[in-house]
């Protein structure tokens, strides 16, 4: 092992939470240790424990956390047996974290340059002038544009990439030897993750700060981190060098984590997604023995069910240790997933079609100073000239990052607004200026929508049975109550779920469970087109290939359209047929999913491609890092949308006209650049040839 | 808690007991000891005006014997009165409890009808919005301005002391604070995906603020129904204090102390027995209150 010392040690880390229940064991005998420079990645689903992990560092556990037994060792000084005044001096000054919430972590009433310079004023007590001058000098050095103008900014004046990297200046003035990032990205737009991404990477560079990286992405984890610990609830099951736990994971787990997550190569034909059986034990449920082996293919009664299994290293390779009993005999070889041959019905016709569409908003000021300027009145220009049709049983997905328009134009097809102009053509009927209340109920039903957030989609306040029956009712496909009742049970049936979740309350299941209620009830009315709105996206990565599978299952079978809205795109590329790539309002790209992810593409579409994190040591991708935001729709861009994020713009032309539609075929590309420049682009993603065993 | 899955799918399950979710949303308030305490204190308020009519009570409007006091014995030599007399010779237990059972009827009554014009004045000004909301706002926002002892006094001197008269006037004073609490819970709450996914599949506005929306505001809303209860119990018995409550001879714990004010020292404890009566229910409700706020709060 190395001389070094470590900066941070955990050892048999053991974190209760004292609820009304009890005592609540959120992480049991975890170890782990950090070297100088070194930058440890920690993942794990929700309610592994990863968080804990972080707080109990930081001895910030709250009322009802505490830590029952073990150690963690800071620079060789226990931190369980610091005083609160010795923490509180480690703590901002030795140790500092960055947080998911960027605007949760700023004062929203003071200037974020004062908030920067009491950082400097704390802990070292230096004169104002100074702690200006360093605060202004990290700003600088977390690449923000216009540091003067961000220093005397409020919170809220700037954009949510802009205040995550705010916060990491903060983390960062007091020079700190271990930062701690919880989720910094997942609030924040990919193109705008992959800058902070590439921040990150800096940092370690540069300052040579450890740190400690919690996520539950694991294509983050690859680009950031050299080493990774998975957890599983509430222990580490796997612990290894980054490539070498890639490339040759030997827990179960761990192998389920890579099987459900869209990998290039996976298809949903030909190579599905497999996705991890059951669910998460609660703490004080966990099984005896190994706690995954309820949901492990490899479990063997009498072996994987006795007493606590220890962390053994793997055979061969030094510092890779794993928590199986069985990882020596398992043929990993043959665990890979294997080909399927399921044949999707063929597109059928167009069912719906979308011509011209466009959707403008009107805010209106009322302040004194738009009275008098004669204003008042501005114009949202959310959607601009949508084209494009959906055939039956076709995926079509919809991509782009906030503020693209896609919620708009869901709004607009699902009738909650009417379009400024343009047509929504459902089999033959155009639907864009009838809002949903004129539409007939038998066409509502044709028409529905799969939500986003689990959390949100269902009332809390009724039971599961009563929200299904009330679409089956509401559309018209039965009003015999008894039938009713007999179709909700079928639909329960169709996204597997036991039935006696009819008399449940949404609270009494999780996020997966109540996306698939959701699910049901978007099928209820037999509908030809569903909209899916990020219908996985706040779900832990198991859970989302089940729920994939089943949306894919559904609509096989009932040859539904799918207009699959997304900013994920190796989703997209797992699910979709076809593809329409939107920023700021427009489409800027589109084709099958073959076309898009292959050149010759926009130059939006190739950033977007870069910034997605893949974890998949074969992947090699170009590195394009966006500069700035996505600007605001209420003040666009002249000509070209994307021209003042463009790395390949060409000149004043971008600047002034709106570019023209170039077209290969179906592929549509909407740039000034000239088709034959534009078919001279390298591909983005590269696989290389696997590696051989080492 | 347990998460059982049902073996057989293609069963048709029967329905869980709503006796059990009961029973279980009960045994939660053990946890907070002030809400056991409150809830003591107006369960046992509850008890006596329910038993009024069976327990062995003298007539509480016939003048026996003036100005005995506690536990003094009748000239029978029989009758006791735990509570000693008025100055009209009534018997004060049997008023207290009597007028135990007109304080609750009409402050929940009050209080209820408070609640429904509120609940539908802020869930029309939350969902609809708009011009209804500024037009709800300004109703609401009139009557906030209002003394409210002057709005009680103008309704009660106009329309005559009675207990519907009081129901309207609680009613004109504690509806736009209920509004302005509704509204801000559905201006929530109608941001969410289930709203959304209603109106996607065509519900009306009824429907939507009624069914999907007020259910969801309840938990503030039952921390809030128990202070204003509280309130209400002062509201009323203030009102019988002034002469503006309900009408005699029927006993009222307000009039109680207000007719025990002229005799002074003489009858203190005519005075204060009602007085520790409105104060031991108004301090029930709150705890009530405080402590369902405490339980909520905990995970």
């Amino acid at each position: 092992m190395a001389a070094a010392q470590p900066i941070l040690e955990c050892e048999k880390l053991n974190i209760s939470y004292f609820t009304r229940a009890g005592e609540i064991p959120a992480v049991v005998d975890f170890d782990l240790k950090v070297m100088p420079g070194e930058a440890v990645g920690i993942v794990g689903e929700s309610g592994c424990g990863k968080s804990t992990v972080a707080l109990a560092i930081m001895q910030y556990m709250g009322k009802n956390g505490r830590i029952v037994r073990g150690s963690i060792r800071y620079k060789g000084r226990d931190m369980t047996r610091m005083s609160e005044e010795e923490l509180r001096q480690l703590r901002g000054s030795d140790i500092a974290m960055v947080y998911q919430e960027p605007m949760a972590s700023l004062n929203p009433s003071m200037q974020v340059g004062r908030q920067l310079m009491e950082v400097p004023l704390v802990h070292e007590q230096v004169s104002e002038a100074e702690a200006r001058e360093r605060s202004l000098e990290m700003l600088t050095n977390v690449r923000l544009p216009d540091p003067r103008r961000i220093f005397d900014a409020y919170p809220h004046q700037i954009s949510g990439g802009q205040q995550q990297r705010v916060v990491i200046a903060m983390a960062l003035l007091s020079n700190p030897s271990l930062l701690i990032l919880d989720e910094p990205t997942t609030a924040l737009d990919v193109t705008v993750e992959a800058g902070i991404v590439d921040l990150i990477n800096q940092i370690s560079e540069k300052f040579g700060t450890s740190m400690i990286y919690i996520s539950h992405n694991l294509g983050l984890i690859m680009e950031t981190c050299d080493r990774i610990t998975v957890m599983y609830s509430g222990e580490a099951v796997e612990v290894g060098e980054v490539a070498e736990v890639f490339d040759h994971m030997r827990h179960p787990y761990t192998r389920g984590l890579f099987s459900s997550i869209p990998l290039p190569g996976a298809d949903k034909n030909a190579r599905p997604l497999i996705a991890i059986p059951g669910q998460l034990p609660l703490p004080h449920q966990r099984p005896r023995g190994c706690y995954f082996g309820p949901r492990c293919g490899y479990f063997q009664p009498g072996r994987c069910d006795q007493g606590l299994i220890p962390m053994t290293g793997v055979a061969g390779s030094p510092g890779h240790d794993v928590r199986c009993v069985r990882y020596a005999e398992i043929d990993w070889e043959a665990a890979k997933p294997k080909r399927q041959n399921t044949v999707p019905p063929p597109p059928g016709p167009v069912v719906l079609e979308v011509q011209n569409l466009k959707k403008y908003y009107e805010i209106s000021d009322g302040s004194v100073m738009a009275l008098i300027r004669g204003g008042g009145v501005r114009t949202v220009k959310a959607n601009e000239q949508l084209d494009f049709v959906a055939r039956e049983a076709e995926t079509v997905a919809i991509v782009g990052e906030s503020g693209c328009g896609k919620s708009t134009f869901a709004k607009v097809v699902m009738g909650l607004e009417t379009a400024t102009e343009g047509r929504v053509v459902l089999n033959g009927k155009d639907l864009a200026q009838t809002p949903v209340q004129r539409r007939r109920p038998q066409t509502v039903g044709l028409l529905q929508m799969v939500f986003q957030n689990p959390f949100d989609t269902l009332n809390p306040s009724h039971s599961i049975g009563a929200q299904i029956g009330r679409v089956v009712k509401k559309f018209g496909v039965e009003s015999d109550p008894r039938k009713i009742r007999q179709r909700v049970f079928e639909l329960l049936d169709t996204v597997k779920l036991p039935r006696d979740f009819y008399y449940r309350k949404p609270r009494q299941l999780s996020g997966g469970q109540k996306q698939r209620v959701g699910i049901a009830r978007a099928f209820a009315g037999n509908p030809k087109v569903v909209v899916a709105d990020e219908p996985v996206s706040a779900l832990d990565v198991s859970v989302q290939a089940a729920v994939t599978q089943l949306l894919t299952e559904i609509q096989n079978t009932n040859k539904t359209t799918l207009l699959f809205i997304s900013h994920d795109l190796s989703l997209v590329r797992y699910l979709a047929d076809r593809v329409v790539v939107m920023y700021l309002g427009y489409i800027v790209e589109q084709g099958t999913t073959d076309e898009v992810f292959a050149p010759p593409y926009h130059p939006y579409t190739e950033a977007l491609l870069s910034a997605v994190p893949i974890a998949d040591t074969r992947v090699k991708k170009k590195h394009i890092v966006l500069q700035g935001d996505i600007p605001s729709a209420v003040n666009p861009p002249p000509g070209c949308p994307f021209q003042t994020r463009c790395p390949r713009k060409l000149g004043a032309i971008c600047e002034t006209e709106l570019p023209p539609v170039r077209t290969f075929g179906e592929h549509r590309i909407l740039c000034h650049i000239e088709p034959a420049e534009l078919l001279k682009m390298e591909p983005v993603i590269q696989i290389l040839p696997e590696r051989g065993a080492a | 808690m347990a998460t059982v899955e049902s073996t057989a799918a293609s069963a048709t399950p029967a329905a869980p007991s709503r006796l059990g979710a009961l029973l279980h949303a009960i045994g939660l308030l053990r946890e907070s000891r002030i809400a056991m305490l409150g809830t003591f204190l107006v369960l046992f308020w509850v008890a006596m005006a329910l038993l009024a009519p069976v327990l062995p009570l003298l007539d509480p409007n016939t003048p026996l014997e003036p100005f005995k006091g506690p536990g003094d014995l009748a000239r029978d030599g029989e009758t006791v009165f735990w509570l000693g007399t008025d100055h009209k010779g009534r018997d004060v237990l049997a008023r207290l409890i009597w007028g135990s059972q007109r304080v609750l009827v009409w402050a929940t009554l009050a209080t209820a009808v408070a609640y429904v014009v509120g609940m539908l004045m802020g869930v029309a000004a939350g969902y609809l919005g708009g011009w209804w909301d500024e037009a709800i706002s300004f109703v609401a926002n009139v009557l906030l301005s209002f003394p409210v002892m002057v709005l009680y006094i103008v309704i009660i001197s106009a329309l005559g002391a009675s207990g519907a008269n009081i129901v309207l006037a609680v009613t004109f004073a504690s509806a736009p604070g209920i509004m302005r609490i509704v509204r801000g819970l559905v201006l929530d709450l109608k941001t969410r995906d289930y709203i959304f996914a209603a109106q996607t599949r065509g519900e009306g506005a009824w429907w939507i603020m009624l069914v999907e929306l007020l259910p969801n505001a309840r938990g503030p809303l039952i921390v809030d129904a128990c202070l204003r209860l509280g309130y209400t119990v002062i509201t009323i018995a203030m009102l019988g204090f002034l002469g503006l409550g309900l009408p005699p001879p029927d006993p009222d714990w307000g009039a109680m102390i207000a007719e025990a004010v002229p005799t002074g020292a003489f009858a203190l404890h005519a005075m204060v027995v009602p007085a520790m009566a409105v104060s031991s229910l108004v301090l029930g409700f709150n705890l009530l209150a405080d402590g369902l706020r405490e339980i909520s709060l905990r995970d």
